[in-house]
């Protein structure tokens, strides 16, 4: 990846933030802790954080050379460091806020990613969240493959009171999702979620074939696939930068969603994310219950990904 | 990005003129490219750095030998300590009736698809073995008809007791599998975070209810550094005794297998490769630890300086040999190649006119495990020690046994021995057969 280059943009951008020595957030809270100056230590330990936070090697250096740059020997203390930090990172994550919006009726949703990382879960909770706000939904098991996906989004789409469209085990997925938006156009639906198998993004024939299933989509509009959304599991470290890039290259993604951030996984990737893809974030799934999922916030994510707030209220 | 690392080494330690043995401004500077090297294969901080200390140590002092470069060294050296942590392959052992398999893990890491694979292996590899599945997953939905299925694919009877609580379902498929005398029990449950106490401890009751024979961390491969975090609370709560890697067919750097094997010490038994039952694996050291140092020619490299290594090794000693010369270091080096050889046996038939003394030794039954507290008793003596054994007074040999974790007359028995290939090998000069010797020798050290 060239790091460089492409990061310029916010990188020069947190570099200059860097040089607000005050921030509302610390102001009082933090005065407790004593001031030390900003040394190699402590450096460090901001550099551990976002590196335990899947931040990466790279990008968490990069970042905390640049605190040092700015505020090196001054007296300040860690967690007025990692406010000023949360401040300047939230203000990278901001423009990634961005929910779907509906003009298109149905609106086409396909959820795609890699095995297990939440589409059929996050399909139900979604359909759910959209019914009850007034839209008309239907959702498509259009993972024909694996043992019991039917019967799990079946569940899924009972709990959420959507109807689902689904084929025989094994049978063609593409078939399928093509009747089913036809279904869905005669309906008068608001909105179609397409819950696809997971699949490894380095396994070109499964990527073909979802390829395919996008592509019917476009013979009843060319608008469709209105949203591809990537699901990515949180406590996936490094390897997510090649899915989001394999997926992209092959399905033109254009928003994500970031489950299983209830757990202790900060998914401190997504700054690397922001930065190479440029792709909006739509929702967090926090929970296996119908009703975790939070749309995405950028300050209240970073302050879970430095530890000053849990994301969750356990 | 491939040998990525092997090129950052080289440029950095090959500079160097001095090519006597590494020292520690070198080791240090190579480490922390080491050290990035693991980060970015998503190990774990803390991993990363007890691993730094651990390659350290073994490098600092060591000699570079003339045909190979300190760069292929210190690679060598990392990527050896890598496999030596990442611990040997092994099997399951049925050994109980019926031997009770628990599966254990965070959310879609692939527990049930394993449950299905582990009854495919195990019904491939013994053909004769009876087995049932139970799910305990009462929660996600679909969850308990997904290993019913797989059971069918597999042509294994799945028990699918009707109840809503996963600790009365495992008793009842336990109970059911003791009374048909079932060979072995898989129990599949629902995926869990770590910090969920209220199922953390029910899977702490059904380990309490069940005693399973086995119970397996099943983890993707994929994760980052929350492996630690993750792998170290499962081990704490419940008695983990092995851990299964899933989702290694993907282009993932791996580094969670030395996350979880550090922090758990469970041996990594299989790798899971695929969506399809049939694809399954046994776990390879070798395998995972190119991958996490990423580098596709180590394999080459690592085996061409162990060959270099092996032979100006095995020509330094056939000529001390022939002058009669065999102190402690000699004997250590003895024991670790009989380790690769598989044991005394092995060694003893390939030399010349040593079936007498193999005998003798199959008498003393020498085992692996002897042989690894051997080479933990040399390996607490000093280098002055080791040269001439004679220094060892009453008092040596206490710290010796105190640091080696074993007793006195341990040490004892060890430099008994020692005397006694010594004495062979002056008594060898003295019959002048040094040249046999050599060509024995030598074909024993090209031996892998
Ligand atoms: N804790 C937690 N678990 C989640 C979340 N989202 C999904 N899960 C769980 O993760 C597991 C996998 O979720 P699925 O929805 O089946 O994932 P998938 O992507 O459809 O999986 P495949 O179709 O098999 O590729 C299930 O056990 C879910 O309950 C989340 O936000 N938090
Ligand atoms: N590519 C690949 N996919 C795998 C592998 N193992 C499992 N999967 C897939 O990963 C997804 C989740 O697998 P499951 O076996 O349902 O995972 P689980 O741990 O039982 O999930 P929960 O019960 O929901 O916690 C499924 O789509 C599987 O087909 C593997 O080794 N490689
Ligand atoms: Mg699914
Ligand atoms: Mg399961």
């Amino acid at each position: 990846m060239t790091d460089e280059s492409k990061s310029k943009g916010w990188f020069s951008r947190l570099s200059d933030g860097l040089k607000k020595s005050t921030s509302k957030l610390t102001d009082g809270l933090t005065s407790i802790v004593t001031k030390r100056k900003l040394d190699d230590e402590m450096l460090q330990e901001i550099e551990d954080l976002l590196l335990s936070a899947d931040v990466g090697y790279a990008t968490s250096h990069r970042l905390v050379g640049a605190l040092k740059k700015k505020r090196f020997q001054q007296d300040v203390t860690v967690e007025e460091v990692k406010a000023t930090l949360a401040e300047d990172l939230t203000s990278i994550l901001k423009p990634l806020e961005h929910s779907l919006t509906f003009e298109d009726k149905p609106t086409v949703v396909f959820m795609v990613g890699v095995n297990g990382s939440g589409k059929t879960t996050t399909t139900g909770k979604l359909a759910a969240q959209w019914k009850a706000e007034g839209q008309k939904v239907r959702v498509v098991a259009a993972d024909t493959f694996r043992a019991a996906a039917v019967e799990q989004l079946s569940v899924w789409a009972d709990r959420a009171d959507v109807p689902l469209e689904k084929g025989a085990a094994n049978s063609d997925a593409a078939a399928l999702v093509y009747s089913s938006y036809e279904t869905s156009i005669s309906e008068h639906d608001d909105i179609l979620i397409v819950d696809t198998a997971g699949r490894l993004h380095t396994k070109s024939t499964l990527m073909e074939e979802l390829k395919k299933v996008v592509r019917v989509t476009q013979k009843l509009s060319e608008k469709a696939p209105h949203y591809t959304v990537l699901v990515l599991d949180a406590n996936i470290g490094q390897n997510t930068i090649q899915q989001v890039k394999l997926f992209q290259e092959a399905v033109n993604v254009n928003g994500l969603i970031i489950t299983k951030l209830d757990g202790t996984a900060k998914a401190g990737i997504i700054i690397q994310l922001a930065d190479a893809f440029k792709l909006p974030i739509h929702y967090l799934g926090v929970g296996e219950g119908i009703e975790d999922l939070q749309s995405f916030e950028a300050a209240a994510f970073i302050e879970n990904l430095l530890s000053l707030k849990s994301l969750v209220d356990r | 990005m491939f040998s990525a690392l092997s090129q950052k080494l080289t440029s950095i330690l090959d500079k160097l003129k001095n090519r006597g043995s590494l020292t520690e401004d070198d080791v240090k500077g190579a480490m922390r490219e080491v050290r990035i090297a693991l980060l970015e294969a998503d190990v774990a901080l803390p991993v990363v750095r007890d691993f730094i200390a651990k390659a350290t140590e073994k490098a600092i002092g060591q000699d570079v030998l003339k045909s190979i470069t300190p760069g292929q060294m210190v690679v060598k050296i990392v990527h050896d300590t890598l496999v030596d942590v990442l611990g040997e392959a092994q099997e399951l052992k049925l050994t109980h009736i019926p031997t009770v398999i628990l599966m254990a893990g965070l959310q879609g890491s692939g527990k049930t698809t394993f449950s299905g694979k582990l009854a495919m292996y195990l019904q491939k590899r013994f053909s004769n073995k009876k087995i049932l599945m139970e799910s305990l997953d009462v929660y996600r939905p679909a969850a308990r008809e997904q290993l019913k299925i797989l059971a069918g694919q597999v042509g294994v009877t799945y028990a699918g007791y009707d109840s809503d609580k996963p600790v009365q379902i495992a008793e009842q498929a336990l109970s059911k599998a003791k009374k048909e005398g079932y060979d072995v029990l898989i129990l599949d449950t629902a995926g869990r975070l770590q910090i969920d106490d209220v199922l953390m401890q029910e899977l702490e009751v059904v380990v309490k209810k069940t005693s399973p024979h086995e119970v397996l961390f099943v983890a993707d491969s994929l994760i980052g550094q929350e492996a630690y975090t993750v792998a170290e609370t499962f081990k704490q709560r419940i008695p983990l005794t092995g851990v299964v890697l899933t989702r290694v067919d993907g282009d993932g750097r791996g580094g969670a297998a030395l996350s979880i094997r550090s922090v758990t010490g469970c041996p990594i038994r299989f790798l899971s490769v695929g969506e399809k039952l049939h694809e399954l694996e046994l776990f390879d050291p070798n395998r995972i630890a190119d991958r996490i140092l990423g580098m596709g020619d180590i394999v080459g490299l690592v085996e061409r300086v162990t060959e270099t290594l092996d032979q100006e090794e095995s020509e330094a000693l056939a000529k001390r040999m022939q002058k009669g010369l065999f102190d402690l270091n000699d004997f250590e080096k003895q024991l670790s190649n009989m380790l690769k050889m598989g044991g005394f046996g092995g060694i003893m038939n390939m030399l010349p006119g040593m079936s007498k003394l193999k005998d003798k030794i199959d008498e003393t039954k020498i085992d692996e495990k002897v042989i690894h507290r051997q080479i933990a008793v040399i390996r607490s003596m000093t280098q002055k020690e080791r040269k001439s054994p004679k220094l060892l007074n009453a008092s040596r040999k206490r710290r010796i046994a105190l640091g080696s974790g074993v007793e006195v007359q341990d040490v004892n028995r060890l430099l008994k021995q020692h005397q006694d290939m010594e004495t062979i090998m002056k008594r060898m000069k003295k019959l002048g057969m040094s040249g046999l010797m050599k060509a024995g020798l030598k074909g024993l050290f090209n031996m892998k």
